[in-house]
């Protein structure tokens, strides 16, 4: 194998006012590999892939494609210098083609203006079947799957002669089975000559699909490794400067009585489509039941109904033995639910509120936060100065806009809130969605000492890993419907194929 | 690139959290409210002097600055250069003490003055209205309908119930001005709580129910017109009642003094901050304005809340109609009400004033000073001409409001270093 890189960067400094996003990093890609790019959220990861496709420009170094220095003062400069990006979030036109998405603003044409469709199509279908993508050329874009639109992005930069591809965090949105697919078909493209970039913060897959591996922390770059030899443990330690626990430390559940039971639960969403469909869930006291299962199964629908923000259309809904189905989210909140909501940023926190005001937003209309209507900032100050301090809560006092804060200390204002009100049932949804392992630790470790004072945790996530890890019950959620219950032993394996509807079972 | 970014990238989207409350307008001043202290609004404010400048250099080719002297002694706020030994008697008191400033009827400065402080009633509590609904997420622009109720209302039982005492009269005219004008606004938040009705469209389409019930009300033969004798052919109100007229506290009755309605939006600016800042109410709809969902999730009524905040928003801006009645006009025929713009020019003072208290303060003012600084009463041909002086006021008002909308250009100017660590924040 060639061992001159294919792409070098060379000591880049990006810095942005009052921070340096990256410091003297150094980079480089050899022909057929995969490079991993392992970091936190901040640790400089996007930066320097914007830097690299020519969105920012660095202050200081440069960039080296097979040896020759070049500027990348657009993305234009990256595409043609063989560079495609494939973004967390798919830029694809739903309702047009694969192919029309494949070829836009490279259009193979007829008489200069008229897009020549069939040719269009037949590239697609050369390319698609020269790296096995499997992918329909005719099929429309919203009709496909997450993971077949993953392919359709890769597509496209191959379409456009790229041979560096960058993979932003790839699998957050896939199942296990579409991660799976998508190592193989990038297995595929090393062995035809492609070099890929994979950024991610997720430890396993790292290990299991790069040959290199490059750490970020706080923008400077700790280590390059092979792959082989690394383990989770040493990879968590230079990702974070410190040991980690990877695995919740926790002993055995002691169940009390039941304090969330959801019966026969149906829910409509906005465009009358039934997303909830005659779902039942007891939660006891001091246990942890994890939902998993694929985005959009209802979940969101479900959590909803129970914290009184969605109205349902039959079935109850009991917290702490009080019926609270359809009643307001006041009363939900009353009857001693606890949530920390799936979207700390538009739902959990008022931005542009300071956290006194974000850590009073359940109890701002009663004492001491206030009194006939007459609110006590101060006293709000002092409660938010204890609760900051007790959740460990860094980057501002009881003043600062929430938006000012980091995602994990959001979610710990959110977490300080949901905690602090001492619920006896306590929805997690997501609780650790975008946030770095040390703030994950924290979080699951909090979730876990809750499950201990003896209450009723639902745990609604997407991550596979945070489900297994948490859990003393596992219930998987498919079409609206509880589809199996599993013991936390369950393999990876055995929970995806349940996520996806296969091997239904009813549960009793 | 000719790529558009597709919703979630094709991820369910869950509808219910998508835009239910989304003002896009409000949303956009939220963002320009954020970008940075007093620097902005000054910026905005000399820019449109600049402009404002330029458009006089163009149009009369004089010298732009001769004619910012002259709106600004036409304003009277040059009373307050003039600073020498002179005496003010205390209220309720036969007592004088010296003071710094003229008080004497015959201070041109002050007489102009007096005009300005007039106006400058009207414009904070219009401007007070616009900003309360902004605040809560909505922006308001039907303040001059709900100062056409206000002072329709006010005409209406100033010039009726006569025997009531005098203080009692009044206390009824303005509260049921005040009320007036709450309802009224409440009728457009209620339809945005309820159907989703959009208060920009509800309230643009309540400023024409106003005025048309107005120029009904006092027009010929309408059922409010005065009964003067042979005052069949003007549409006129009636005139307000002696007893129910607002003292004048500075200046002659006659010539429409200052009167103390004055104190009454002074008290609205403190109430203001009050309910926003120290109040269940205040914190409620500050939260449903810069995030109903959040809101919701903390169990806080939205619906409630636009209710709400549109009703205390139409009680300033009725509030400002009554008083305008009590205290200077004493009566309303049909070509006030369709020449009328206070409740417009509200919008301009809440927007350069930030939404805040102090802000609305003191843009009332500046905005005041415009209005009576060109007013023709004011004016000296040599320096500018008629027809352009009262619509160099309309200019400046405009572009301000041009430039708070173009909030991208002026982020851009002065935010670029803020942007950039927005971005940093999010890699």
């Amino acid at each position: 194998m060639d061992e001159r890189p294919v792409l070098e960067l060379r000591g880049i400094t990006k810095r942005f006012p009052g921070i340096v996003a990256n410091d003297d990093v150094s980079f480089d890609l050899r022909p057929g590999e995969v490079h991993a790019l392992l970091g936190e959220n901040g640790a400089g990861k996007s930066t320097l892939m914007n830097v690299l496709y020519g969105l920012y420009t660095p202050e200081e170094g440069e960039i080296r494609i097979k040896g020759e220095p070049t500027r990348m003062s657009s993305p234009r400069d990256a595409i043609d210098a063989g560079i495609g990006m494939v973004h967390q979030h798919f830029m694809l036109i739903p309702v047009m083609t694969v192919a029309e998405n494949i070829v836009l603003a490279n259009e193979p044409t007829r008489e200069k203006v008229l897009l020549d469709y069939d040719v269009a199509a037949q590239r697609v279908r050369d390319l698609s079947d020269t790296f096995k993508f499997r992918i329909d050329p005719n099929a429309r874009v919203e009709d496909i799957t997450v993971g077949q639109q993953q392919r359709v992005e890769i597509l496209k930069a191959l379409y456009r002669n790229a041979d560096i591809l960058i993979l932003d965090e790839p699998t957050a949105v896939l199942t296990p089975q579409e991660a799976q697919e998508l190592f193989e078909i990038l297995g595929t493209l090393t062995r035809e000559g492609m070099s890929i970039i994979f950024i991610s913060h997720k430890l396993n897959e790292v290990t299991e699909i790069a040959d290199r591996i490059t750490v970020l922390r706080r923008g400077k770059k700790i280590e390059t490794l092979p792959a082989a030899g690394a383990t989770e443990e040493s990879l968590a330690r230079l990702m974070v400067g410190r040991e980690v626990l990877l695995r919740v430390e926790k002993g055995a559940s002691t169940p009390t009585e039941p304090l969330l039971q959801i019966e026969d639960l149906h829910v409509t969403d906005d465009r009358g489509i039934e997303k909830v469909r005659g779902l039942s869930v007891q939660v006891h006291g001091g246990e942890i039941v994890g939902i998993a299962g694929v985005d959009g199964n209802g979940q969101t629908e479900l959590i909803d109904a129970i914290a009184g923000l969605m109205g349902s259309d039959s079935g109850r809904v009991l917290v702490a033995g009080e019926d609270v189905t359809n009643e307001s989210a006041k009363d939900c909140l009353d009857a001693g639910l606890g949530h920390i909501p799936e979207d700390r940023q538009r739902r959990g926190l008022v931005l542009d509120f300071s956290l006194a005001e974000n850590l009073a937003l359940h109890d701002y209309d009663s004492q001491p936060a206030s009194r006939l209507g007459w609110l006590f900032p101060k006293r709000l100050v002092a409660r938010a100065q204890g609760l900051l301090e007790q959740f460990d809560v860094r980057g501002g006092g009881p003043q600062t806009h929430a938006g000012g804060l980091s995602g994990g200390n959001q979610q710990k204002v959110v977490l300080a809130r949901e905690i602090d009100r001492n619920p006896k049932v306590l929805i997690a949804a997501q609780p650790t969605r975008g946030l770095d392992v040390g703030a994950i630790e924290f979080v699951h470790r909090r979730l876990v000492e809750e499950r201990d004072e003896g209450r009723a945790i639902l745990l609604v996530s997407l991550e596979l890993d945070e489900i297994l890890s948490l859990s003393d019950r596992i219930l998987v959620i498919y079409e609206g419907q509880i589809v199996g219950e599993f013991a936390p032993g369950v393999s990876e394996e055995e929970l995806g194929v349940a996520m996806t509807g296969g091997g239904r079972k009813e549960v009793a | 690139m000719t790529e558009t970014p597709p919703e979630g990238g094709g991820k369910v989207e869950n509808p219910r959290q998508g835009g239910d409350y989304a003002p896009s307008v409000a949303a956009r001043v939220a963002v320009w409210h954020k970008a940075g202290g007093i620097a902005v609004p000054l910026l905005t404010t000399l820019l449109a002097f600049f402009i404002g400048g330029l458009v006089v250099l163009a149009t009369t080719g004089k010298n732009p600055l001769t004619t910012y002297k002259a709106i600004f002694e036409g304003s009277g706020l040059n009373w307050f250069l003039e600073v020498g030994s002179y005496e003010i008697g205390i209220p309720w008191t036969e007592s004088r003490v010296w003071f710094p400033w003229d008080t004497s009827f015959n201070s041109f400065a002050a007489l102009n003055l007096q005009q300005t402080l007039i106006v400058y009633v009207s414009l904070v509590l219009t401007g007070l209205a616009v900003a309360f609904a902004f605040r809560c997420g909505m922006f308001n622009i039907g303040g001059q309908g709900q100062y056409l109720v206000g002072a329709i209302v006010a005409v209406w039982i100033g010039s009726e119930l006569p025997g009531l005492p005098g203080l009692l009269h009044i206390l009824v005219a303005i509260v049921a001005g005040a009320l007036s004008g709450a309802v009224f606004a409440g009728i457009a938040g209620f339809l945005k709580a309820t159907v989703g009705a959009h208060e920009v469209i509800s309230t643009i389409m309540l400023n024409y129910v106003a005025l048309w019930v107005g120029v009904f009300l006092f027009g010929l033969g309408g059922p409010l017109q005065n009964d003067n004798v042979g005052g069949e052919s003007v549409p006129v109100s009636n005139d307000v009642l002696e007893e129910s007229k607002l003292n004048v506290f500075w200046g002659d009755p006659l010539l429409q003094g200052l009167h103390v309605g004055f104190f009454v939006a002074l008290a609205a600016l403190v109430v203001y901050w009050i309910t926003l800042n120290r109040t269940t109410l205040g914190y409620e709809v500050r939260a449903v304005g810069f995030n109903p969902e959040a809101a919701r999730y903390g169990g806080i009524s939205v619906a409630r809340n636009y209710v709400l905040a549109m009703a205390i928003s139409g009680t300033f801006a009725g509030l400002a109609g009554t008083l305008d009645i009590l205290g200077w006009q004493f009566r309303l025929n049909t070509n006030d009400i369709f020449i009328s713009s206070i409740g417009f020019v509200g919008i301009a003072v809440a927007l350069l004033g930030r939404n805040t208290a102090i802000g609305v303060a003191l843009s009332g003012l500046l905005f005041a000073a415009l209005l009576v600084g060109t007013s023709t009463r004011n004016l000296d041909p040599e320096i500018f001409r008629p027809e352009l002086a009262s619509n160099l006021t309309l200019l400046i008002q405009g572009l301000v409001v041009l430039f708070v909308g173009a909030d991208v250009l002026i982020l851009y100017l002065f935010g670029i270093r803020r942007r950039a660590r927005q971005r940093q924040a999010r890699t």
